[in-house]
């Protein structure tokens, strides 16, 4: 029986501010889940702490709300002892590129096949309005005393550095947009980050649902706003590296890209990369058991309780007589 | 006793002369001491060797052997009278101001006590010869002179390819002057250079080399080694591999951890060994292994191990002190969502970032109390190698029982030691898996990861178990998983978590939290844990042989504590002697908060060295003639 979009929901009200762009990305990420109609029992959620760390709470399958900033850890454990599952990692910008920062560098190095979505807003919510990594230098949102001090972070960039293979930018309004763009990510082989541009409604007063439409820059001949996100695959960008050779020109222009905000700010796939051995291709060259007989499959004992390992021949290593 | 500059294979040398001497039938126990450092600084390798098994580190040395001239002036005077040095010719003229690594607090106790004994030498050769009147005899071999001719016979241009072997060179001499059969010095040689043939030809020749030197300069020692033949079956390792093993038969598939020493070993060890046979397995033909993730700090590695262990997969990480600290927030979330995790724990001495290559038991209180907030965590201890093993591979079974944190404590003593043990059982561990349902038991109904019971221990599942869903979260949570501020959902939460505590606590028998030595109605009875266990159990030996009756509860588990059992024990001691490795005695603080017993004497160390059977045994007399203070604070080794 094919699964429905209201089988992915749970009755837990979301208790985000009104207008938060939160909603737009559970709806987004509840759609991609039963277009792609993932069994709920193989779908794992992993977040870290944060107005985004309670999506799990709201979608039908395992939900696994962790520490602040620590969500890509516990989501590596889950899903390399059981490969089968579907691991979607979800994060704030504080979240993820601030005290998560280690682990956003030490994930992109692994290319463990999973899906990690950043909720970029650029400010830490749930706190009351301080300035997130991705904050721009100089900027001062509603409840900052002073000026940001520090330049924000390029979540893009950074990705690109540390070897995700699967970078994206998408929108919380543009739902659909978000969706597609949250199903390429899932059907990655290898470690997909999604930067999912969204208003806080509450806190930051610049990056705005109207900044973001360009609801300041109406067009002086239809009166229409020029919104600042466009989409890339309609300028005829292709970050897709369809050979080996592309690899390196193709991390040129994803680069070059991932510069460009303010007036015009890109969304869509900035680069993949489906060269690159996943994780758990590695493990399995060393362990070629490992994707049939994962660390959760393996049967430790008999049904008496005996332990299955057979630990003779590494006694027998350390035997000095007998 | 082999020592040498760091990285000139002290551990390599005094490895061979303890495989060499239990393929001889004999046991050995030998503690290794080194310095943060890769090349360069001091570090020695203690190997005692006996007919008997032996647990624990002696003060005496019998045989010094050197490698350089700092280890001369270091050692000389542990040597026993009627033991020798063995060192290099070619330093006895090395003036001892001149060695370079001296630290300054050394210099100073040195020349305190050149002071005390009213002697002035200036070169290593005078300090030798100040100790003659003890009758310890100095072996000097010229290590460069058998080197070169060994270059010669080999055809080697380079000495200074040949200088490795100097370790070699020492021990050969050490096992000349024992005239110890060469056979088993040779086995020793060709197991521990594995698969280079060109090595252990060179090291043959080294040895031979020095061994027949010894014999023909030296003359009679005055002690011969005899090997003892024996059928039983013994293994030579240390504690990091009894922990690693106990992992892999206990069902651990999972590890991680980030380098720290002395942990690191244990992870490198099972990284070696991922793949295994299997033997009783359900499914035919399958193999086993483990991951061993290297993270990429000590919080993604118990929260990585975290992750793996709600898919229902056995895991671990293991780490010392700093790690620890930085796993503390980890800790509580695992405790939180009651996940079976395994810390396995090596304390080594002092805080922040600690004495790291140093023996320390300074960390049960913190791995009691680490963590906001409050949940039931499990501790175990392991007071040996042997135990190192079994403990390793319980754990998992508590961690699953009661679905909570499993701190096992080990310390820098045990993982470092190296012992002829007798062969490990396997089969005597047995998997308890608590209750963990499978597809078929959860399908129907709406699933409830955190039901209210009356035990505190609600049904498990795997995550990614077909028919069922849960939420974890750090937040207090309703039995669904969600979050839940409500203050009634929140009282009873917690107290159910708590209860499993109580159930452990009554499940949980005696026998497997303390182990009871000696005499049970002794009027004394010595309290520790851990390590001090070797050093307590042959300095009681030797009490007993001198007439005194004596007991010696080891605590296990220090948490849940058994505290009627350990109540009982102590209020028929009229003198109760707490031994630990800590400056503020913190089990004997548990018991007291737990039982009201206090103890009477306390005898303590925190120098960054384990305990010896001699000062266990000089103080516990002490304590036990009513002559020492209540606190005696031991200093031995170096």
């Amino acid at each position: 029986m094919a699964l429905k979009l209201a089988d992915y929901k749970t009755p837990v009200f979301a208790d985000w501010c009104p207008g938060c762009g939160d909603f737009g990305i559970l709806a987004a990420l509840q759609m991609a889940l039963s277009e792609l109609q993932l069994p709920h029992s193989r779908v794992a959620i992993f977040s870290g702490i944060g107005c985004h760390a309670k999506t799990p709470h709201f979608i039908n399958a395992y939900g696994v709300h962790t520490l602040h900033g620590r969500s890509l850890p516990f989501a590596i454990g889950a899903k390399l002892a059981n490969p089968d599952l579907e691991v979607i990692v979800v994060g704030g910008d504080g979240d993820g590129l601030g005290i998560g920062a280690g682990h956003f560098v030490n994930t992109g190095r692994r290319n463990v096949d999973m899906t990690y979505l950043i909720y970029d807003n650029g400010v830490y919510g749930l706190t009351k309005g301080q300035a997130s990594p991705t904050l721009r230098l100089g900027l001062r949102t509603k409840s900052l005393p002073k000026p940001n001090i520090n330049e924000g972070v390029n979540p893009i960039a950074l990705a690109l550095a540390t070897g995700y293979t699967f970078i994206a930018r998408s929108y919380a309004y543009d739902v659909r947009h978000l969706k597609e763009t949250i199903k390429k990510a899932v059907r990655h082989r290898g470690m997909a980050v999604v930067v999912i541009q969204q208003p806080c409604p509450t806190y930051n007063n610049i990056n705005t649902k109207e900044w973001y439409g360009g609801e300041d820059r109406t067009d002086s001949v239809t009166g229409k706003p020029t919104p600042r996100l466009y989409r890339l695959e309609e300028t005829g960008f292709d970050g897709v590296v369809h050979s080996p050779e592309e690899v390196f020109s193709k991390m040129v222009a994803a680069l070059t890209m991932a510069q460009e905000w303010g007036d015009r700010i890109p969304m869509g796939v900035f680069y993949q990369n489906e060269f690159v051995p996943t994780y758990q291709e590695r493990i399995s060259k060393r362990i070629p058991a490992y994707l049939g007989m994962p660390p959760a499959k393996q049967p430790i004992g008999d049904p008496s309780g005996r332990p299955t390992t057979y630990a003779k021949k590494m006694l027998e290593m350390l035997k000095v007589t007998g | 006793m082999a020592g040498g500059p760091q990285g000139s294979g002290v551990d390599s040398g005094a490895n061979i002369f303890a495989r060499a001497c239990c393929y001889g039938g004999l046991h050995i126990y030998g503690k290794r001491e080194y310095h943060s450092n890769i090349k360069g600084l001091h570090s020695y390798f203690h190997v005692r060797v006996s007919r008997k098994e032996v647990a624990a580190d002696v003060d005496r040395v019998d045989l010094l052997c050197t490698f350089d001239a700092e280890s001369v002036v270091r050692h000389v005077w542990e040597v026993s009278p009627g033991g020798g040095v063995i060192c290099d010719a070619g330093e006895l003229g090395t003036r001892i101001l001149d060695i370079p690594t001296w630290p300054a607090p050394f210099l100073e106790e040195f020349g305190r006590i050149l002071d005390e004994k009213g002697i002035k030498p200036e070169t290593v050769g005078d300090l030798l010869e100040t100790v003659k009147s003890s009758n310890v005899r100095t072996y000097a071999v010229p290590y460069h002179d058998l080197l070169a001719e060994i270059a010669r016979e080999i055809g080697e241009p380079k000495l200074s390819r040949l200088t490795r072997m100097i370790n070699v060179l020492s021990l050969g001499a050490s096992f000349g002057l024992v005239s110890y059969d060469k056979r088993y010095i040779e086995r020793a040689i060709r197991a521990t250079f594995g698969e280079k043939p060109d090595i252990i030809s060179m090291n043959l020749r080294a040895l031979n080399k020095a061994y027949d030197y010894a014999q023909e300069r030296f003359g009679d020692f005055g002690f011969k080694l005899e090997p003892v033949p024996t059928d039983e079956e013994r293994i030579l390792l240390q504690g990091t591999q009894a922990v690693a093993l106990g992992k892999l038969v206990g069902g651990c598939r999972l590890q991680t951890y980030y380098p720290i020493t002395p942990a690191a070993d244990e992870s490198e060890y099972l990284e070696e060994n991922e793949i295994f046979e299997l033997d009783n397995s359900p499914i035919k033909g399958a193999t086993g292994s483990m991951i061993v993730m290297q993270a990429e700090d000590e919080i993604a590695a118990i929260n990585m191990a975290s992750g793996a262990a709600l898919t229902g997969t056995r895991a671990a990480t293991s780490t010392s002190g700093p790690g620890f600290s930085l796993m503390v927030e980890g800790l509580g979330w695992a405790g939180n969502n009651e996940v079976p995790v395994v810390i396995n724990y090596y304390q080594r001495g002092a805080p922040s970032t600690g004495l790291p290559t140093r023996h320390g038991q300074d960390d049960l209180r913190f791995a009691l109390h680490a963590s906001h907030g409050e949940f039931p965590r499990i501790i175990l201890c392991s007071g040996d190698i042997e135990e190192c093993f079994y403990d390793a591979a319980r754990a998992f079974n508590y961690a699953e029982r009661y679905q909570t944190p499993v701190i096992h404590l080990i310390d820098k003593a045990l993982a470092n030691s190296t012992k002829s043990c007798r062969m490990f059982d396997p089969s005597s561990v047995m998997l308890e898996r608590g209750q963990l349902l499978s597809e078929e038991e959860v399908r129907g109904g709406e699933y409830r990861r955190f039901k209210i019971t009356e035990s505190g221990i609600s049904p498990r599942v795997a995550l990614g178990t077909p028919g069922a869903v849960f939420w974890n979260t750090g937040d207090e949570h309703d039995e669904l998983g969600h979050i839940s501020e409500e203050p009634m959902m929140r009282t009873r939460m917690l107290d159910k978590r708590m209860r499993k505590l109580e159930t452990a606590d009554r499940e949980i028998p005696a026998q497997e939290r303390v182990n009871f030595f000696g005499d049970a109605d002794a009027s004394t009875v010595v309290v520790s844990w851990g390590s001090p266990k070797g050093a307590i159990l042959e300095a009681m030996q030797r009490l007993r042989q001198e007439v005194h009756r004596i007991g010696f509860l080891q605590v296990r588990m220090p948490h849940p504590l058994p505290r009627d059992h350990i109540a009982e024990v102590l209020g028929k001691a009229k003198t109760k002697i707490a031994v630990e490795g800590n400056y503020s005695a913190q089990l004997a603080g548990i018991i007291r908060e737990k039982t009201g017993v206090a103890m009477d004497y306390y005898i303590l160390k925190w120098s960054g060295r384990p305990m010896s059977a001699d000062e266990v045994h000089d103080a516990l007399k002490l304590a036990m003639l009513g002559k020492a203070p209540r606190r005696q604070v031991l200093t031995h080794g170096s």
